[in-house]
């Protein structure tokens, strides 16, 4: 078992840790970036499982601060999934 | 076609599980029954479908893991829609519901479904329908505020539906009470009074200029504008790394305890627990009580991470908890069949050698949870990142308004404690819109209901030194008046309410 390859960071889009591993490896110096390149937290859930793990990896990583990764992220809307029906209606009114 | 395969609880120590009306949908060309009152999940797995979903790129298989709408692993195309959450979504006669294989396709018919807009006013918006937003709610209508309370689940109650233990204290607090319970007695209470609107199965879904809210659900898309929000939104399941942590039959805790305890489901037959906070003891002796065999608790510190009383209680039931421990890997055909554990030492590293084995179904992460402040992160809240509260939290008053002006934190969300400090804080809340929004002697009352609430919840009940941790953590971003201004005036937020 390649136990990199089958360990799971971001559930949404299938981001393993060995792709976050490779990805500091290549030179990825910026959580951001790391985001970026893999999709991570890009997901229908928005960052909930995967994002403190994948802060944390990447502050061990690199020895960056881990509460300054974290609290510089921005949350856009919509925060959870949402049907587009709700945004199909417009022009009217 | 009915099922081989039942995994309902029929008889439970202390839960009697009041099962609805038998509803038949149709799972993947087949019909299945399930009671009215479950959710799509759970009924599925109620029935043996332990994969939800096969993952979007690698193919991988996926069960249940929150079933609170917090992850992504229970999506399913429901009547065409793919990416349904089915752990929020009530089971409903005729329901067509399909697993997703990779990436799902967009639906292939148009929607018929009218959308209804909706603009609500209210005094206060309360996002979140737990402990915490449901006694600030009682409080607010009981003061004659006009009050609207949302909550993605379609039962309020919040994490009160899955607790099962009685709770510590006085009688005011709900002492002596089940979890449960104390959801049924809010829900009760809340329907005495005309003045709150409860959106269940709805889910605000962002903050927008101008103060608006924006939220939506049962075919209702909301533009709320309130004078004050309270921003109760709970808080998630950790996860951790190690090979197969994504295999059906890995949960978080707090999922198992729904599936069992909310709805009267066994999440497995014989089941690790990883992580020996009170939450991992808790669901240990809890799944006991569901009927399932517990090999083991491992823990990686070198000691019990929850309080003594619970641990005792586990102990007496005869499960071993491996402290020095943590999880390996897992391993299994469509679901975990094996769990391997290994000693660490002191730095953690694992001591090779050490590996022990355990024929396990059920592997349950009970490694912390993380408070959702997505909400007040997008109003613009200024944050910190606080590991005693588990993760990031907005700095607030000591009645907890945070920078953004009129939104309120409260319950896990303003850093995880536990539903009795849930409730406490949303009570602060409360009587702190009430002071602001009303004059008078109410205006005055309130003040001291906030005071007297503040002053058991700072001198008396976080003075227990189990609850050390999380006072240190509530004590690093609890700011002054003056402070919580002039942090206002230096990061100005995008919007206010009020």
């Amino acid at each position: 078992m390649d136990r990199e390859k089958v360990t799971i960071i971001c559930r949404c889009n299938d981001v393993t840790l060995e792709d976050i591993l490779k990805a500091i490896e290549s030179g990825i110096d910026d959580f951001e970036l790391l985001r970026k390149k893999l999709k991570i937290g890009f997901g229908p859930c928005q960052g909930r499982g995967c994002l403190v793990i994948a802060a944390r990896l990447f502050a061990r990583k690199t020895g960056r601060n881990l509460g300054e990764i974290i609290s510089n992220y921005t949350f856009r809307p919509p925060l959870v999934p949402i049907p587009v029906k709700y945004f199909t209606r417009g022009g009217e009114k | 076609m009915t099922s081989p395969i039942d995994r309902r609880i029929y008889e439970h120590p202390i839960i009697t599980f009041h099962r609805g009306r038998k509803i038949k949908f149709v799972f993947e060309g087949r019909e299945v029954e399930a009671y009215e009152g479950e959710s799509v999940a759970v009924a599925l797995y109620a029935i043996g479908i332990d994969v939800f979903s096969w993952s979007r790129k690698l193919n991988r298989p996926r069960g249940p893991f929150c079933m609170i709408g917090k992850c992504s692993s229970c999506f399913m195309i429901v009547n065409n829609i793919p990416n349904t959450r089915t752990c929020i979504l009530p089971v409903q006669e005729g329901l067509v519901v399909e697993r997703q294989k990779g990436l799902a396709t967009p639906p292939s018919k148009p929607l018929e479904e009218e959308v209804e807009e909706v603009e609500l006013n209210p005094d206060v918006l309360i996002v979140g329908g737990g402990p915490s937003g449901l006694e600030a709610a009682s409080i607010l209508a009981s003061n004659g505020l006009e009050v609207v309370v949302v909550d993605e689940h379609f039962k309020p109650g919040g994490q009160l539906l899955k607790q099962t233990h009685k709770f510590f204290g006085n009688v005011e607090l709900f002492g002596g009470q089940r979890g449960f319970q104390i959801a049924e007695l809010y829900i009760k209470k809340l329907a005495e009074y005309s003045n709150i609107k409860l959106l269940t199965q709805t889910s605000v879904y962002g903050v927008f200029r101008g103060g608006i809210v924006a939220a939506a659900g049962r075919n209702k898309h909301y533009i709320i504008k309130p004078r004050a929000v309270i921003a109760a939104t709970g808080a998630q399941e950790r996860l951790i790394e190690f090979p197969n942590n994504d295999l059906p039959g890995v949960m978080g805790a707090g999922g198992a305890q729904t599936i069992m305890n909310e709805f009267g489901v066994k999440p497995g037959e014989k089941a690790l627990v990883v992580g020996s906070g009170n939450v991992g003891l808790i669901v240990a002796y809890q799944l006991v009580q569901a009927g399932v065999e517990v090999k083991a608790i491992v823990e990686i510190m070198k000691e019990i991470g929850g309080w003594f009383v619970h641990a005792a209680k586990v102990r007496r039931l005869g499960i071993p908890i491996l402290t020095s421990h943590t999880i390996k890997y897992v391993e299994g055909n469509g679901r975990v069949e094996k769990a391997v554990v290994v000693e660490v030492d002191d730095k953690f590293n694992p001591i090779s050698g050490t590996e022990r084995e355990f024929n396990v179904d059920l592997v349950l992460l009970a490694v912390g949870l993380e408070p959702d402040t997505r909400f007040h992160a997008q109003a613009g809240a200024v944050m910190k990142y606080v590991p005693e509260l588990g993760g990031l939290v907005p700095i607030r008053t000591r009645d907890l308004e945070t920078t953004v002006s009129n939104l309120y934190v409260a319950g896990d969300s303003s850093g995880v404690e536990e539903a009795t400090t849930a409730i406490l804080e949303g009570r602060i809340a409360a009587y702190s819109i009430i002071s602001k929004f009303t004059s008078g002697s109410r205006a005055q009352q309130a003040l001291e209901e906030m005071e007297k609430t503040l002053k058991f919840l700072w001198e008396e009940y976080r003075s227990s030194p189990l609850l050390s941790r999380a006072r240190r953590g509530k004590e690093s971003v609890t700011v002054s008046r003056e402070e919580l201004l002039e942090l206002r005036s230096k990061y100005p937020p995008p919007v206010s309410f009020g």
